[in-house]
């Protein structure tokens, strides 16, 4: 099967129950939203399928990428990208080194890198931006960068933590439909994680409300 | 704005006298008789015959070949095995309880480490009893010889167990201006394993904040000379080991060439700190290649693993070495090849009370007069910073480090000639002063962070509530800093108690610390009263780190906020 699924996902904290089991199928372009009040598990669940689980916490259930159980692999190997509410991008480098930084190591040799990675600037909009210091962009320059850095590592499933939340409104549409529209032509199955239904409506998949460990 | 009073516009000034005029005369003392100018002695014209003397002493080109090899050696190899441990451990959830336990290496002074792991590796120290007889068949105790090693392995192992610590430390507070755990994140979602993703991410943001802390254990490693007295070789020792000899000789002439070799380690410092910028510079490229390249694993992830293995064994054998100690000064009878004593008594320490507590005593009253002064020193600067409204910059950093960098040989015989001159060579007061040199950086590096990042409304509600900048000084600021306050004491405190050359030097032989007494008794001597020596020099700066972690706790046991 291909796509991102979740078996009997559920999570716990101090016996607590926090998500309850869960089961959940996303296809490759799909993007499925779960939605939930903060505090309500949602950036915890995405932790645990990204493989970042707070050690607090204790966890069940099975996550497959294209049909491969990844739940023990560390988080390196799950081939799992995930967009954060901060950008993340790293300050010592360049904007080109950043994205040099994601960019799959098959792609060998300086030359085909750096052509790839002017491509994929160029495709976004932000042509002749390698040279640029991430701390002169602006922020929704930023988070177009960030969402390339992380396509250009090749992940099969993406998970997006809130990463419009921090955006004002005016930016907040044409970033969602730049992410939107990359993941889909790269036939990602994607997770993404609101408390804004604006972002699910955007989204215009099947919609996960998580209520809480209330 | 209101003119600050005088006692904070003149202390950054106080401060910086205190520093530079002792060392830049101290320089001068110790430069003139390299160039044969000392008319006490009879040098009463310049001359290169100090240089000749040093050049044709024997071993003086291994003296200087074992100086840079012990010194850069220890340098490359603590800031590499301080890496792999963070690029291992950081950013993991139980990172601080490792910072705990470095306290006790931390507050260990130099040579209590040294005198500790001479213990270790010796033929009848722990690591041979583990290993005895089953594996190496000895019942007796061998005759190896496993210290004072012509290559100065020994030597460079015994600074590992107190830079390793010292570098993670300072690596872990400079991390704390990075996002750690969300960029780790970031990056291993990208592929990349963790200790890879720790080098390529971090490390290049956290370099440059440790670069003064690096050029700091450069400077010493290639400087230090009670750690050479324990654990080098002596037949030619290092460079500043042979000057010190020198200066301690009762042939005056040797003062010439025993300057000379003082005037040589400030170059040797100076070109190495000079080299290492450089080398910074080129790594730095080449590490931006590598990061391009995209690499996800690969040999750094072998390396770093290795380095952290290594480090973690650094880290042990220092604790183990701190441990022997206190087992050597209770031990009854301890027959080779037990690895625990048949008996333990306090005897030793009742017999040798009489000789300890005295230097013990002289010991804990410098270090606390010291410490204290630090303080005091500190809290003023960094208080008259903050009404001026203009942080120091680099440039004060510098200044802070330079203590730190310039070899204490190259300074400190000049400045007991001049205090040989003012009369006051040999007193509690000059001792005092020489001790604050090297304890004032740490106490002020120690306060200045937590100080600054105080919230600045809490003062200006207590302005508009009625109070003057005193009040708030006193009843705002150091109530609310009570931890790191106490921290800064504690960590002066061990500064202190770890000074060696110092007390010689302006104590003139006549002061006597725990810490020259454990060194000059390392030489030959009982283990047992080695090992009492050292294991007090060792354990007095921890009780002053528990209570400056106990007090505040003991305060503010009703104010869950100061937790």
């Amino acid at each position: 099967m291909r796509g991102l699924a979740l078996a009997g996902v559920a999570i716990a904290i101090h016996g607590r129950s926090l998500v309850p089991p869960l089961d959940l199928e996303v296809a490759p372009s799909e993007v499925v939203t779960v939605m939930g009040a903060s505090g309500a598990g949602k950036s915890t669940l995405l932790a645990y399928i990204g493989g970042f689980l707070d050690p607090v916490f204790t966890a069940t259930g099975r996550i497959y990428v294209d049909g491969r159980e990844v739940t023990r692999l560390a988080a390196e190997r799950r081939g799992i990208g995930i967009l954060f509410q901060d950008d993340l991008l790293f300050p010592h480098l360049s904007v080109g080194g950043n994205l040099a930084f994601g960019l799959a190591p098959h792609l060998r040799g300086r030359a085909a890198r750096r052509r790839a990675i002017e491509a994929a600037l160029a495709k976004a909009g932000l042509a002749g931006f390698a040279a640029r210091d991430p701390a002169t962009l602006s922020g929704g320059q930023r988070a177009r960068v960030a969402l390339l850095r992380t396509l250009l590592a090749e992940p099969r499933a993406l998970l997006l933590d809130e990463p419009f939340a921090k955006l004002d409104t005016a930016l907040r549409r044409d970033v969602r439909s730049f992410v939107f529209t990359h993941a889909r032509e790269r036939a990602l199955p994607t997770l993404l994680v609101t408390h804004d239904a604006a972002d699910a409506e955007a989204a215009g998949g099947r919609v996960v409300t998580l209520a809480g460990g209330a | 704005m209101r003119a600050r009073p005088p006692i904070l516009a003149l202390a950054p000034l106080v401060t910086i006298a205190l520093f530079l005029v002792p060392i830049a005369a101290g320089l001068g003392g110790t430069l003139l008789p390299a160039f044969g100018w000392f008319p006490a002695i009879g040098g009463m014209h310049l001359s290169l015959r100090p240089w000749a003397m040093l050049f044709a002493y024997p071993g003086f080109a291994t003296a200087l070949r074992l100086t840079l090899a012990v010194g850069i050696g220890a340098t490359l190899l603590s800031l590499g095995l301080a890496i792999g441990i963070s690029a291992l451990a950081q950013g993991r959830p139980r990172f601080h309880r490792l910072e705990q336990l470095l306290t006790p290496l931390l507050a260990a002074p130099h040579a209590a480490a040294a005198i500790g792991f001479a213990f270790l590796l010796a033929p009848s120290g722990w690591i041979v009893r583990l290993l005895s007889p089953w594996l190496t068949g000895w019942h007796e105790p061998p005759a190896l010889v496993t210290i004072e090693d012509p290559l100065g392995l020994a030597f460079i192992a015994g600074l590992l167990l107190k830079e390793v610590p010292y570098l993670v430390l300072m690596i872990a507070g400079a991390a704390g201006q990075v996002p750690v755990a969300p960029s780790l994140a970031a990056a291993r979602s990208m592929g990349y394993s963790r200790p890879v993703a720790w080098l390529k991410i971090v490390l290049p943001q956290v370099y440059p904040q440790i670069r003064l802390p690096v050029y700091a254990v450069l400077a010493f490693s290639l400087s230090v000379v009670e750690v050479g007295l324990v654990l080098g070789p002596s037949d030619p020792p290092t460079l500043p080991v042979l000057a010190a000899r020198w200066f301690a000789d009762y042939d005056l002439r040797l003062y010439f060439p025993a300057a000379a070799a003082a005037s040589l380690q400030l170059v040797l410092v100076v070109l190495a700190i000079a080299s290492w910028r450089l080398a910074e510079r080129v790594v730095a490229g080449l590490g931006r290649l590598w990061i391009e390249r995209g690499g996800r694993r690969g040999a750094a992830r072998g390396a770093a693993l290795i380095g952290a293995g290594l480090g973690g064994l650094a880290l042990a054998a220092g604790l183990l070495s701190l441990a022997g100690m206190a087992v050597w000064s209770l031990a009854a009878s301890w027959r080779f090849p037990e690895f625990l004593p048949a008996h333990w008594s306090f005897r030793n320490w009742a017999r040798h009370a009489d000789a300890v507590l005295p230097p013990a005593a002289a010991t804990a009253a410098i270090a606390a007069a010291a410490a204290l002064l630090a303080l005091a020193l500190a809290l003023l600067c960094l208080e008259n910073e903050q009404r001026r409204g203009r942080p120091a910059g680099n440039r004060a950093l510098w200044l802070l480090y330079l203590p730190l960098l310039v070899p204490q040989i190259a300074f400190l015989f000049g400045a007991q000639v001049i205090l040989v001159r003012l009369g006051l060579d040999g007193s509690f007061v000059a001792t005092v002063w020489a001790h604050l040199l090297f304890v004032l950086p740490y106490v002020f590096l120690s306060l200045a962070d937590p100080w600054r990042s105080l919230d600045p409304r809490f003062a200006r509600i207590a302005a508009g509530l009625g109070a003057g900048p005193w009040r708030v000084f006193f009843r705002v600021k150091l109530p609310m800093l009570l931890r790191p306050l106490l921290t800064a004491l504690a960590v002066g405190f061990a500064v202190s108690v770890g000074q060696y050359l110092p007390t010689v030097f302006a104590g003139a032989g006549r002061i006597a610390t725990l810490t020259t007494e454990a060194v000059t008794l390392s030489g030959g001597g009982d283990r047992r009263i080695v090992g009492l020596y050292a294991f007090l020099q060792a354990v007095l700066p921890l009780l002053f780190y528990s209570g400056a972690l106990l007090l505040p706790a003991l305060i503010y046991r009703r104010r869950k906020g100061m937790a």
